[in-house]
């Protein structure tokens, strides 16, 4: 009992502190937080527009969309920030020597099982984030540092739901 | 001085820079922290592992800290710097929505890219999920247009909806987070399991 629980991982609280710093330097440069699904936005409308111009100039959405965010999409803060991401996870996972291709599941589930909840929860977590303005980084992280009703209330509401259906999902996990 | 960019310290185009420096050490310290692993990341609604909670709010009062400080010293106008608006409507059911989806997937967007960093393939599988359902909310806009523009209550703070100091919710917050530390390292022990 006395041994110390090793871990492969930093330290939570002093990533947490790393963490923090980060999204305090976003804010004292750029004025704004960290962020990942406006991102994949930016990647979706972009798409959209090249592959479908007409379909653009018709709906709602888009409309409202690049009325709100004039010129290239893809040379937005977010879209620079997820390369970022990418490169550094991947540093980060090459000098902890955690670089492999898998499919990471509870012995309990079978890969293909994983990855169709995978999409399923993808496709919730998307559409929530649309719904919400921002994901468990952009609303509920970055807000909660600038202190906004919103960022608290979005963050109770990731947290308490994923707490409450648990339960039912336990056998994909442990 | 700050916000840099607001202030026009600094170019949009090093702003863009910036924010990739920024994004690397985003993805270095998510990947470092084990938010690379959907079982470590879910163990938090099973109690086994409590890094999301830690590192999440570790993080959140480290942020808010800083830049209170930063405020007294005089080095940010917090009136510059962005605070997320609040549709109290969208802002429930939206975080609702994603809970499901964090539980079911595993991921959250931030969290997804950091694993397919490192060569997760669900990963990948959650984030043309997520690709997916962008396009699902962005076809079908008309028929949750109202419920996404419901109840905007403007860029309310905490502090300013609880009439308190701004320091005084901080501090609150920090008497919080340091609660929940103890409750987490409490379930480590109540339910442990072998580290992913």
């Amino acid at each position: 009992m006395s041994e110390v629980k090793k871990t492969k991982y930093l330290n939570p609280y002093v990533g947490g502190v790393l963490l923090g710093l980060v999204l305090l330097a976003a804010n004292f440069v750029s004025g704004r937080g960290l962020g990942a699904s406006g991102a994949i936005k930016s990647a979706v409308v972009t798409t959209v527009s090249l592959v479908m111009p007409s379909h653009v100039e018709n709906s709602a959405f888009y409309t409202e969309y690049k009325e709100s965010h004039p010129g290239n999409l893809m040379k937005s803060w977010l879209v620079f920030e997820m390369i970022g991401v990418l490169i550094g996870g991947f540093l980060s996972g090459a000098f902890a020597k955690r670089l492999k291709f898998k499919v990471e599941h509870s012995p309990k589930i079978t890969s293909k099982r994983r990855i169709i909840f995978a999409v399923l929860g993808g496709v919730l977590f998307g559409f929530g984030s649309q719904l919400g303005r921002g994901c468990t980084s952009g609303s509920a992280l970055s807000g909660m540092a600038v202190l906004s009703v919103g960022g608290f209330l979005t963050m109770a509401f990731i947290f308490g739901t994923a707490f409450a259906l648990a339960y039912f999902f336990r056998k994909n996990w442990i | 001085m700050g916000p840099l960019i607001v202030n026009e310290i600094i170019s949009p185009n090093t702003n863009l820079l910036i924010a990739m420096l920024i994004g690397i050490g985003f993805g270095f310290v998510l990947e470092s922290s084990g938010f690379s692993s959907s079982r470590k990341l879910a163990g938090m609604f099973y109690g086994y592992d409590t890094t999301v909670l830690k590192v999440f709010f570790t993080a959140a009062i480290t942020a808010m800290i800083g830049l209170l400080f930063f405020s007294l010293f005089g080095w940010i106008d917090l009136s510059y710097v962005y605070v997320n608006p609040t549709y109290l409507t969208s802002a429930m059911v939206g975080g609702a929505v994603m809970g499901a989806g964090f539980i079911i997937g595993g991921f959250c967007p931030g969290t997804a890219f950091c694993a397919l960093s490192i060569g997760k393939l669900d990963a990948l599988a959650f984030i043309g999920g997520l690709v997916l359902g962008i396009i699902f909310f962005t076809e079908g806009y008309p028929m949750w247009e109202d419920l996404y523009k419901a109840n905007f209550m403007g860029t309310p703070t905490m502090n300013e909806l609880l009439d308190i100091p701004r320091g005084i919710f901080a501090l609150g917050l920090i008497l919080a987070a340091f609660a929940m530390f103890w409750v987490g390292e409490w379930a480590e022990k109540k339910f442990p399991r072998e580290e992913y």
